[in-house]
């Protein structure tokens, strides 16, 4: 026991000698966490947008003012003509420009109808998109209040509820998605560096020539890492609630017991990756390839998994994250408890097992 | 019982696509006690072997043993008993002196303190950099370092693969002091070496080379099988002096050493004509002397030999 417990001793020493590292790893978290919070976002916000009024009437007055009141728009250019539209287009100073055709409002009054054009620039279609709904809806929001004192015989409302993130913040789907990735870097990548390490300075001969059982190595390994990720889920939580305002809505003891569980099965697999590599920039770059890239195209966190080809959607079962971000998502974001995410628990964990079984199998005990 | 009996140990392996034959055969007895000294060239399989015998690799064929325990089947308990200490410095960089020798004492389940005896001579030397790293020590320092963390659990059996390799001429000499001492302590040493004049300091040597041991006696025995006479030559021109020597017929072999040629004439040749011959082709201030072989000599007479023979 004590030759065990002054093994993760060393580890220790190991992980806290080395000061960059260590800034990496915990500043990590907090960068990504911000970064992904309040920088790369999709929600569309005072995007730039042009006018041209062909009508200067007060129906044209009045969408306008409803436009520059929204904090989706600003208006930042007077169009005069159908020509300066498309070199301001060009200048890339509007994102989306709205025309009003000559005669709004009496077409609207006496003809009862009336166009406005919405152009978008499309280079994004994403945002083109998001732009021109936005700006419809607001149109409707007039024609609505006009419509409340034409009172029209038929009408179909719609009404939106946006649930659980009713503001609809990006940061709701990054949070859980950078814990896993937060994750798979510390763990997966930092354990499979610091064994290929002991193997490539030669180390590892001097400890195999030893009375250390082999399993009790693998697991003072990852003691360390494991509590390093500990203080980072710690960390994200805290930003993710205080910084970025997004809440915990389920049960606080099941969201960490389940970070904890992925943990675990991250270290497993970065134990996998150490017997397969024969260097330190190996191991990293599998970590790189082999673990990071799925758990950023194929867990869902960056698309959606429904969306994807079968192929792709098979092979994202067997991707950890996958799992974990659909856990995370649904007890944090949506509060739901445990008789709701069992099932994917239990792939996470028979995973776990699985990875910590090969790793200690594939376990060398000699040099070859 | 010997403390390493080696029975017809093969290795082979498998380099670019095709067999490369690291030991061949290889039989040898180490006794109780005694400081073996394995002497070969890089790339002999001293390595290779002393893998072998440390459990970190398998042999091909043969078997072997250590403390009479068999190194397949009884892996566990060798690991228990014997000391290694790696040819390339095998120890943590980033931890000081003590964390180091603290961490394998505790990896073995014992205690500086207990086994202090038996490293005092060697980590005194060492001790007032206790808390430097490891990585921070000169490369005599680090050898001792590394065979005080090989000595702490007081083995039975300690493997030394070229320590003194890439360390300056004065720790070479200390170390292989410190050796002797350690064989007062009851530890058998097995320790492998490129430098021929090491050879002399150890109890008995094998010579090996491209994983054959060409021969297995003590220092002296080494010596006294050369049984030609050995010349030590020299002239103002020491390249021409060889070139001319080489192109002889009654030259057996010439191969510099040091700042003389040594020369091996066959059998009924008569020196005195040869050295006419030399001073006919220029060659001043000739010096000619008959000196007794070293192992270096044998192991260059054993070389070519064994080459003749494989060929």
């Amino acid at each position: 026991m004590k030759q065990f417990l002054f093994f993760i001793r060393k580890e220790f020493l190991h992980v806290w000698r080395d000061k960059r590292t260590l800034l990496i790893l915990f500043g990590m978290p907090l960068i990504q966490i911000l970064i992904f919070g309040f920088a790369l976002t999709n929600e569309v916000k005072n995007s730039h947008i042009g006018i041209l009024d062909n009508a200067k009437d007060d129906a044209s007055r009045a969408v306008i003012q409803r436009l520059e009141a929204s904090r989706y728009f600003e208006v930042v250019e007077n169009i005069s003509s159908n020509a300066t539209l498309e070199p301001t287009f060009r200048q890339g100073k509007i994102k989306m420009a709205v025309v009003f055709p000559v005669g709004f409002q009496n077409e609207l009054l006496h003809e009862n109808k009336s166009t406005i054009q919405l152009i978008a620039d499309a280079t994004d279609p994403n945002v083109a998109n998001t732009l021109v709904n936005y700006a419809s809806s607001i149109v409707m929001d007039y024609q609505n209040d006009m419509r409340g004192r034409l009172d029209l015989p038929y009408a179909i409302n719609t009404e939106l509820r946006m649930l659980y993130n009713p503001q609809m913040k990006g940061s709701y789907s990054f949070v859980p998605g950078v814990m896993a990735m937060v994750l798979m870097l510390v763990c997966a990548m930092m354990t499979s560096i610091s064994i290929v390490r002991e193997r490539e300075l030669g180390t590892m001969e001097v400890i195999l020539v030893s009375p250390i059982v082999p399993m009790r190595v693998i697991v003072a390994k990852m003691v360390p890492y494991f509590l390093l990720s500990a203080v980072n889920i710690a960390s994200i939580l805290l930003l993710s609630v205080f910084v970025l305002d997004v809440p915990i809505q389920g049960s606080l003891v099941l969201l960490v017991s389940e970070c904890l569980l992925f943990t675990v099965s991250v270290l497993a697999l970065g134990l996998l990756i150490s017997s397969a590599a024969d260097s330190q920039q190996t191991a990293m770059l599998i970590s790189l390839m082999g673990l990071f890239l799925p758990t950023i195209m194929l867990s869902g966190f960056m698309f959606p998994v429904e969306n994807m080809p079968i192929p792709l959607q098979v092979i994202s079962n067997i991707v950890p994250s996958k799992w974990f971000y659909y856990i995370v998502k649904n007890v944090m974001i949506k509060g739901l408890g445990f008789d709701f995410v069992w099932k994917e628990t239990l792939i996470l964990g028979a995973m776990t097992v699985f990875f910590l079984a090969v790793s200690v199998r594939n376990f060398k005990t000699r040099l070859e | 019982m010997n403390a390493v009996e080696v029975n017809h140990i093969s290795k082979r392996f498998l380099k670019e696509k095709s067999n490369v034959d690291a030991l061949k055969d290889i039989s040898f007895d180490v006794k109780r006690g005694e400081l073996f000294g394995l002497i070969g060239p890089d790339g002999a399989g001293k390595t290779t072997l002393f893998r072998i015998l440390t459990t970190l690799m398998l042999a091909n064929s043969g078997n072997a043993s250590v403390d009479g325990l068999d190194v397949v089947n009884d892996f566990k308990e060798i690991r228990k008993r014997v000391g290694y200490m790696p040819g390339k410095f095998s120890l943590y960089q980033d931890l000081s002196v003590q964390e180091n020798l603290s961490f394998f004492a505790t990896l073995f389940n014992t205690t500086i303190e207990q086994n202090y005896h038996l490293i005092k001579d060697i980590y005194i030397q060492i001790e007032r950099f206790k808390d430097r790293k490891a990585g921070a020590l000169s490369g005599g320092m680090k050898q001792k370092l590394a065979l005080s963390c090989a000595l702490i659990h007081k083995p039975s059996v300690l493997f030394l693969d070229e320590p003194t390799t890439g360390v300056d001429a004065v720790s070479r000499k200390e170390f292989w002091e410190l050796l002797r001492q350690l064989q007062q302590q009851e530890i058998t040493i097995v320790v492998s070496t490129p430098y021929m004049d090491e050879a002399g300091l150890c109890d008995r040597v094998a010579l090996i080379q491209e994983g054959r041991i060409l021969q297995i006696d003590t220092p002296k025995g080494i010596e006294q099988k050369f049984e030609q006479p050995l010349w030590q030559m020299a002239s103002d021109n020491m390249y021409q002096l060889m070139i001319d020597l080489r192109g002889f017929d009654e030259v057996k072999s010439c191969y510099p050493f040091g700042q003389h040629h040594h020369v091996v004439f066959k059998a009924g040749t008569d020196v005195a004509a040869i050295e006419r011959k030399l001073l006919e082709r220029n060659h001043h201030q000739l010096e000619a002397r008959l000196i007794a072989p070293n192992i270096e000599d044998c192991f260059m007479e054993l070389m070519t030999t064994t080459a003749h023979e494989s060929h």
